[in-house]
């Protein structure tokens, strides 16, 4: 690792002026850590995150969802209020990676790297969340724009993300053994409106992306069997040693299946 | 450069170190308590795992300077005088060890375990969350077998007792 200065605020204020071209935000380190150990990043200095109290918890009213940019994956598969309005997300969560990772990775984190295998990106897409950041509020929609891209600006940071608790949601994920993140994986929601997202990780050669075929299939009849007669266009997959697009292709039907089935 | 200050197995320990030391580097090298093993360089394989305020956690994984301020436990610290903590024993009596290099993450990451779920653990949840540990040696079995039987002995009042 390159060398690099630590740098600890205690508010979101500080963390915005601690921002610069060649610092980055350190939240769970579960990602950024690593990449700097094979100096594949190398920032000047490092703004820690998880001493910033207003970054973190889980706070549900109502419907109304919001979780701390700085909640850890282990906080939100533990969480008894989210599993009250959301346990499809508390399933997601406790998908991520393993124990020790889940103690430490962040919600902010994963969504602000939005690898294009992560579980998170599909959870916030599939809900139609809100991620909200020191300078504005976006749809996930407008939020993940490309492999390990977002919209993001440069020093912006995320501070928490919100959504409508929907009617039901499930994720099923297809795991690369090896490295635990998705080799495919499909989080499928119903919103309080009858309307219905599929979000699908893993597997888009873009990143994640949503299936409008299965969310019209789904909105007429929400079970697993309405999932047949859809298509999945392998020509926007992605093709690597673990899998070929094809295989994913069929993947991403296998997986919405089981997210339907699941769904609660 | 970082000042550091840990509560280390129940002592107080502080230490300087470039702000890009990882913890374990810092518990082998500044500490000198080298029962922390590092096993690879892409955070996969929790022969690093030390709990910090009580959970487990790759300490390849995170820079000594996070932790500043900290209470770390490390497998140094599991013995109570010259006894086996019950998870050690464990190990011991199943088989749970070949070469020993996983044995000091795996029986962190195993009483971090036994601390959430006391004694309702099962064998297909010891699988699971064994998930961020490689052994090279024993094909998990005993592994496997060591926590149930550890996790039995510290009982349903493990989990209770920890929170
Ligand atoms: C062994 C292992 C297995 C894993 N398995 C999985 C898996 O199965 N599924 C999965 O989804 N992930 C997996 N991960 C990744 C893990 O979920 C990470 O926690 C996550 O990707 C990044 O979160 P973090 O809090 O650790 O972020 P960091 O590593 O601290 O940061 C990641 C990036 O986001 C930026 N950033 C962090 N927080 C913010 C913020 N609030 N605002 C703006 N930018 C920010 C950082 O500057 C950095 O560029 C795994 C990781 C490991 C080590
Ligand atoms: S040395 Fe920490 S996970 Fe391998
Ligand atoms: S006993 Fe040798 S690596 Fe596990």
């Amino acid at each position: 690792m390159y060398a690099t200065t630590y740098h600890r605020p205690k508010s979101i204020e500080e963390a915005g002026q601690l921002a610069s071209e060649e610092a980055m935000y350190l939240s769970g380190g579960q990602t950024l850590l690593p990449t700097m150990k094979q100096r594949l990043a190398a920032p000047e200095s490092l703004i820690d995150l998880r001493h910033i109290d207003e970054l973190k918890g889980i706070s549900v009213e109502g419907r109304k969802v919001r979780i701390g940019a700085a909640t850890t994956h282990f906080e939100v598969a533990s969480s008894d209020a989210l599993a009250k309005v959301c346990p499809g997300l508390c399933h997601l969560a406790s998908l991520v990676g393993d124990p020790a990772v889940r103690h430490m990775g962040t919600i902010g984190g994963s969504i602000a790297n939005n690898d294009p295998a992560a579980d998170y990106p599909a959870g916030l897409l599939g809900l139609g969340a809100t991620i909200i950041t020191n300078q504005r509020s976006l749809s996930a929609d407008a939020f993940f724009t490309g492999l390990f891209e977002t919209a993001l600006e440069e020093g912006e940071l995320v501070t928490a993300v919100e959504f409508e608790a929907p009617e039901k949601a499930g994720y099923a994920k297809f795991r690369n053994p090896a490295s635990r993140y998705a080799i495919t994986g499909v989080f499928v929601a119903r919103l309080g409106d009858g309307s219905v997202r599929v979000a699908v990780t893993g597997s888009g050669a873009d990143g994640v992306f949503r299936h409008s075929g299965m969310e019209e299939a789904l909105a007429g009849n929400f079970a697993a069997e309405a999932i047949d007669g859809t298509t999945v266009d392998a020509g926007a997959l992605m093709s690597d040693l673990h899998a070929s697009a094809e295989y994913r292709a069929n993947l991403v039907k296998v997986m919405a299946k089981r997210a339907v089935q699941d769904a609660r | 450069m970082a000042d550091i200050n840990l509560t280390v197995n129940g002592r107080t320990v502080s230490g300087t170190c470039e702000d890009r030391t990882l913890l374990v580097q810092f518990i082998r090298e500044n500490l000198g308590l080298t029962g922390t093993h590092v096993g690879c360089d892409t955070s996969q394989c929790g022969a690093c795992v030390v709990h910090i305020d009580g959970k487990a956690v790759k300490s390849c994984t995170m820079l000594a300077a996070q932790a500043d301020g900290a209470e770390v436990l490390t497998i140094e610290g599991l013995a109570s005088g010259g006894e086996l903590h019950p998870m050690q024993a464990a190990f011991r009596e199943h088989h749970g060890l070949q070469c020993g290099f996983c044995t000091p993450g795996m029986i962190m990451t195993a009483v971090d375990m036994v601390r959430r779920h006391g004694g309702q653990l099962d064998e297909k949840t010891v699988r699971h969350e064994l998930e961020g540990n490689i052994c090279r040696c024993t094909g998990y079995h005993n592994i496997v077998k060591a926590i149930l039987a550890a996790a039995e002995e510290m009982g349903a009042g493990a989990k209770v007792a920890a929170e």
